[in-house]
């Protein structure tokens, strides 16, 4: 049990306090996990065993019917399944993409260097992430229908590329840049452009995939919001809900789709954890 | 005939330099035209979709607007309809503040706490906390997965497990009984909000420098309460920042649980919140300038708590 715990290494620790803190931790990292375990528990149960009294955690005889069932399901629908799970694909990853590219490319002379309005506009940013989206919501639906953007995928996509939390944690990630490093590159006949693609971005990777793990999961999970609603342009988390609004008969189905839903960031963030710290680090408010 | 002497040589003076001044403006554009031409697809799309619209929300409280008619100038009409005429807006206003007092400061703390105490692990056993802490807040939309635990009848979760043990005979309506709500609700949003500021803080406290703890050991620092108050958390007050300006907007902002755990509306409003309000005016009763009014007001705290939180936040550690 001590090699858990890195004890021996630090000084004025007591066993006791630590004892109760680790309890503390592992009552609570329960908490936190169950219901995860429970969704990917549910995914693999049978009808009868979903609907069993009193209610069993974990699955007795696993089967991949739910999968089949979703498969079968939805390809009788009007709309097939693989056009939800390519909708959604193509909003995240233009979006995630995107995202990555306009926010470092508007980082990088953030980061580095001081001219006219650099300072107004990042404070700007910085003031944005202290309000919700919620705030702006109405007059966004203004604006996406007067560029006639409604029901279509750009107004999803296109207001998450600005996303302020992404230049944000860029632009504090690039101030560690090595300012040599830049000015040999213009010694040495670079542009500008040139420097950021070929410099810069290549020494940002980490930050790269931080924006990605708090991007993603958002475009992963929408619905369409208020924008979207021709039924062949929705996402795969708006066929979710219409699929476990099915009631019984599609309990097994809408636990097989939360699975995928919730398997996909999860992944990524395992793959990325690392970095993510890596760029998290730097994240300090400066005023 | 001294002072007019005087005053035209002063304006001499100041008129060139004025010039001098838009020129050296126009110089500095130009020199660093790269930097603006980088910065200006983000800055485009920011502005449209994030900037543009605040000030368009600002200036549209003050007007009625449905969407259909030409808006009509109302000045603070809305404001004073808003506190003096709307109960609703008073049950929103309770609840959001009843709902960030607690939820707020508890998943700080609790993002804190146990960033605190998973970096004392070994690092492969950290990275596997790390996950189980941060998972809920990615797994996106999951969070249905308390409906079934606080589901109705008796094949809920929770109504199962007490009826199984004897402590109620009949299930309980969780979810439609105002006792209930708001105080599940919570729950949900705690075990969600252990987001980005949880991963600032693991973050920071792997960046503190450890010759620091051993020169405060030598300077008698006795125990972990006293490392963590005197190096720990001033060490880290950057990402503390960091972590309380997200934290404070997202318990400010709470609609999307509430939503999807009480509906919308809710049982005589008992989880009704100022970002559901303003969905209530701004998507179903189209009463733009109304819902506007209700967004600045929003807005407004979210700002002013913010900058307290700050001010707080400076006297860490002193």
């Amino acid at each position: 049990m001590m090699t858990v715990f890195r004890t021996t290494k630090r000084l004025n620790r007591s066993f006791t306090v630590s004892f109760i803190l680790f309890a503390f931790l592992a009552v609570f990292g329960a908490f936190m996990v169950l219901p995860l375990l429970y969704a990917v528990n549910n995914a693999f149960k049978p009808l009868d065993e979903l609907f069993i009294f009193p209610p069993r955690f974990f699955v007795n005889n696993p089967t991949l019917d739910n999968f089949y069932d979703l498969v079968a399901l939805m390809g009788n629908s009007w709309v097939p399944l693989s056009r939800y799970i390519a909708n959604t694909l193509l909003i995240t990853l233009i979006g995630t993409v995107g995202h990555i590219l306009l926010a470092s490319a508007a980082a990088y002379p953030l980061a580095k260097y001081q001219f006219l309005g650099s300072k107004t506009l990042f404070s700007i940013v910085v003031l944005s992430l202290m309000f919700s989206g919620h705030v702006t919501a109405i007059p966004n639906y203004m604006v996406m229908s007067w560029l006639g953007w409604i029901n279509t995928h750009a107004s999803i996509i296109v207001p998450s590329l600005a996303f302020p939390l992404g230049l944000f944690l860029m632009k504090q990630f690039m101030e560690q840049l090595p300012t040599a490093l830049l000015e040999a590159a213009k010694i040495d006949g670079a542009s500008e452009y040139r420097i950021y693609w070929s410099i810069v971005m290549p020494n940002v990777k980490p930050a790269w995939l931080t924006l990605m793990i708090l991007q993603f999961p958002m475009l992963w999970g929408t619905d369409g919001g208020s924008f979207i609603y021709s039924e062949n342009l929705k996402t795969l988390h708006y066929a979710l809900g219409q699929i476990t609004l099915g009631g019984i008969a599609r309990a097994g189905v809408g636990a097989a789709v939360a699975l995928i839903l919730m398997v996909v960031p999860i992944t990524l963030f395992v793959i990325s954890q690392s970095s993510v710290i890596q760029t998290m680090a730097t994240s300090g408010m400066k005023e | 005939m001294q002072a007019e002497t005087t005053s035209q040589a002063v304006s001499n003076l100041i008129h060139p330099k004025k010039k001098s001044k838009l020129s050296h403006v126009w110089t500095e554009l130009k020199k660093n035209k790269h930097y603006y031409l980088l910065m200006s697809p983000y800055m485009l799309i920011f502005f449209t979709f994030t900037v543009i619209p605040v000030v368009f929300s600002l200036i549209l409280s003050f007007f009625y607007f449905n969407m259909l008619e030409f808006p009509r100038f109302v000045g603070w009409q809305n404001y004073s309809r808003l506190f003096l005429n709307d109960d609703i807006f008073m049950i929103a206003l309770k609840n959001t503040f009843i709902f960030a007092i607690i939820t707020g400061p508890v998943s700080y703390i609790a993002c804190f706490f146990f960033a605190w105490v998973i970096n004392e692990l070994s690092p492969k056993i950290r990275a596997v906390m790390t996950l189980i802490f941060y998972a809920p807040a990615i797994s996106g939309n999951v969070f249905f997965i308390w409906l079934i635990v606080f589901s109705g009848d008796r094949y809920g979760y929770l109504n199962g497990f007490l009826i199984k043990f004897g402590f109620i005979l009949e299930p309980i309506q969780w979810l439609t009984n105002e006792k209930y709500i708001l105080m599940i609700v919570m729950i949900v949003q705690l075990w969600l909000s252990l987001g980005t500021s949880f991963l600032a803080f693991i973050a920071g406290l792997q960046t503190i420098d450890r010759t620091l703890i051993e020169a405060g050991v030598v300077d008698g620092i006795k125990n972990r309460w006293q490392e963590l108050w005197f190096i720990t958390l001033p060490s880290m007050r950057p990402q503390l920042l960091f972590g309380a300006v997200l934290q404070i907007t997202g318990s400010l902002a709470v609609a999307d649980i509430t939503i999807a755990l009480a509906g919308f509306p809710s049982v005589n409003y008992a989880a009704h919140t100022i970002v559901t309000h303003l969905m209530d005016y701004g998507t179903i009763r189209f009463e733009m300038g109304y819902a506007s009014a209700i967004a600045t007001v929003l807005f407004g705290i979210m700002i002013g708590t913010n900058k307290l939180t700050q001010k707080l936040l400076r006297k860490v550690g002193e």
